[in-house]
């Protein structure tokens, strides 16, 4: 009776409440006290981010501002935004990462459902071949030549095709069919007459919502960001995606406005900070608003492509 | 007679055997085809470019191609070693990986305990999601944000040193600051990120082991000690070997968009060679060769630190 009467609502740790000692008391401090430090160091580089790219640019450049916008201004938009480039690499990157997912969901779920099945004649070797690419590779040169070869160089495809496998969400999706997906169901379906693939499809699909997430997810923060295939296949710059453009603004510091008749090249430099700053906000805005609700799934795709098998 | 019993049986077995790998088969048909897609891909992606490594042992000209350029053994290899650049690119290699590696082990280790211990749960949960946001900035808006803040004249650093009247040194144009910057902007991208493998591993630990810690009058710091960190250490071993296998990957595409040239002597690393080498110059052969070098090194300590691990610790990858 006492016992059931002890046991707590939650699983935590420190079930029984033992006064705790002084050391521990400490230690909380101390804990507490270092999280929010951290917590801070996280946060303020990217609230300073938005908060500079809407105010004056020479606020920002001299240093008047720390916490809150001064002199509000959307300069470094205007600027941005007065770039057609700017909108067309930002369609390019939702088209690439749009088609370029779910191309990849359809190469590589079906394939990690196939390696989960315990009755595939040459499972063993079937996988050694999908592991190796993931430690040898032909190297940079002789890949380029191979994507030259079969004719995609400065093609839209290239960003889609030739590097949609991808071993590790492979494995993510095999261990999570191995694990949810019981072999009895498949069994079952079996005695009622279904093949193999109307079960895939109509059954062990729509089981796999969790999966189908994480690989998606994945995939597509990954052609979000993907920025040197671009470099190096895709000379036309109407095919380049966002983060090839984000480049010149944030890396080669090139100037994109032509117009630079009557203004002092300080201001010209104040101006191109502004596009630094909004350009990291209108590129980033986009994973950071959706992460608090996906994040589970990002986790979740952790834990599976950890699970040795 | 019991000579022929036996062989009957083996013949049987093997003809039962062959019937069961037909049976198999056919029913392994389907499943072939929803390999096919990944099978075609990984081919012509993966495995046709890996013949390519012939190049690194030719010296190979496009108008030839690969069947009839003529082969030099190992004098594209030679020409690295004796280059000025192989020591330059190798001992940069070497210093970021090792560098990172010392400090991205503990440091998810700690941040996944310090969380573990946190018992409101609310400030706990914020803690860890916070931390694990900057993981999805792109490396390109990184390295952005890196040149950005370290700005000398209006970076935000800069800025902070001048309210305590400092002056802040042109990291960038420093090579010997390059590693620094490097390996400690990708703690504040991936700490909180690289904890998760630890949080699960630690929410996994039997509560029991604490209670009866408690018991016996533990303190936190000698529960965190003798329980936590003997469980985590299969993970921290298995995470270690599968880094050190990749050693020589350090993230090439972030120092490529942080070099310069004025930092080029402690930013140039093998894999940056390699492309500038290969896509800038066209020296094809002696890119894939120095490639090739790069790849063997990671085999081999990859191997090497497996076969220590399963010695002394017994885990292992394989």
């Amino acid at each position: 009776m006492e016992l059931t009467k002890q046991k707590p609502k939650r699983r935590t740790q420190h079930v029984t409440h033992i006064a705790r000692s002084g050391k521990d008391r400490a230690f909380d401090i101390v804990n507490y006290g270092f999280a929010i430090l951290l917590i801070l160091a996280i946060i303020y580089p990217l609230w300073f981010i938005i908060i500079a790219s809407f105010s004056n640019p020479s606020d920002v450049a001299t240093g008047q501002v720390w916490f809150w916008p001064k002199h509000w201004s959307l300069k470094g938009y205007e600027a941005l935004f007065n770039q057609p480039i700017i909108w067309r690499s930002y369609l390019n990157t939702i088209l690439y990462t749009g088609i370029g997912t779910l191309f990849a969901l359809l190469v590589n779920i079906p394939a990690g459902y196939a390696l989960s099945r315990d009755d595939l004649l040459g499972r063993k070797w079937i996988n050694l071949a999908y592991v190796i690419p993931m430690f040898i590779s032909g190297g940079l040169v002789p890949v380029y030549l191979t994507v030259k070869g079969v004719g995609l160089l400065n093609s839209f495809w290239v960003m889609i095709i030739p590097f949609a496998v991808s071993p590790y969400n492979i494995i993510v999706a095999r261990t999570f069919f191995k694990q949810t997906i019981p072999a009895s169901l498949w069994e079952a379906a079996q005695v009622d007459g279904s093949g193999t693939f109307r079960y895939f499809f109509q059954i062990v699909i729509p089981l796999s919502k969790a999966v189908l997430a994480v690989v998606g997810l994945w995939t597509a923060v990954g052609i979000w960001n993907q920025w040197f295939n671009a470099l190096i296949y895709l000379q036309d710059q109407n095919l380049q995606p966002l983060q090839l453009i984000l480049r010149r603004i944030l890396i080669t510091n090139q100037q994109l406005a032509g117009n630079t008749t009557g203004q002092l090249a300080a201001e010209l430099q104040q101006l191109a900070d502004m596009m630094k700053y909004a350009s990291i906000v209108i590129s980033t805005l986009p994973i950071m608003a959706l992460y608090p609700f996906l994040q589970k799934y990002f986790n979740q795709g952790v834990m599976l492509g950890s699970v040795k098998g | 007679m019991a000579m022929q019993a036996v062989q009957t049986d083996g013949a049987l077995r093997k003809a039962m055997k062959k019937k069961h790998r037909k049976t198999m088969l056919r029913k392994s048909l389907p499943l072939y085809v929803l390999l096919l897609p990944s099978a075609i891909l990984l081919l012509v992606f993966a495995y046709v470019p890996l013949y390519g490594l012939v190049m690194a042992f030719q010296n190979y000209s496009p108008a030839l191609g690969v069947f009839r350029s003529p082969f030099v053994g190992f004098q594209n290899f030679i020409q690295y070693f004796n280059s000025y650049q192989f020591g330059i690119t190798l001992r940069n290699t070497l210093y970021i990986s090792v560098y990172s590696l010392v400090v991205n082990t503990p440091l998810p280790v700690a941040l996944a305990i310090m969380g573990n211990q946190m018992r409101r749960e609310g400030f706990k949960k914020t803690f860890q999601v916070i931390s694990y946001l900057p993981h999805f900035i792109s490396t390109m808006v990184m390295c952005g944000m890196v040149l950005i803040f370290l700005s000398p004249q209006t970076g935000l650093v800069a800025n902070l040193f001048h309210l305590f009247g400092a002056k802040l040194p042109d990291l960038m144009s420093d090579s010997g600051a390059f590693a620094h910057v490097y390996v400690w902007s990708d703690v504040w991208q991936n700490l909180g990120w690289n904890s998760i493998i630890y949080i699960a591993a630690l929410s996994g630990i039997d509560p029991t082991y604490y209670e009866a810690a408690t018991m016996d009058g533990a303190t936190t710091w000698e529960k965190i000690r003798n329980i936590d960190l003997p469980m985590l250490m299969p993970t921290i071993m298995i995470l270690l070997i599968m880094s050190v296998g990749n050693l020589l990957n350090v993230g090439f595409e972030k120092v490529l968009l942080l070099q310069n040239p004025l930092n080029l002597a402690g930013s140039e690393i093998i894999s940056t060679y390699v492309y500038k080498i290969g896509l800038q110059n066209f020296q094809y052969s002696l890119s894939t060769a120095i490639g090739l070098f790069n790849t063997v090194i990671n085999i081999i300590l990859l191997l090497g630190v497996n076969w220590i691990s399963k010695k002394t610790t017994d885990t292992g990858l394989f």
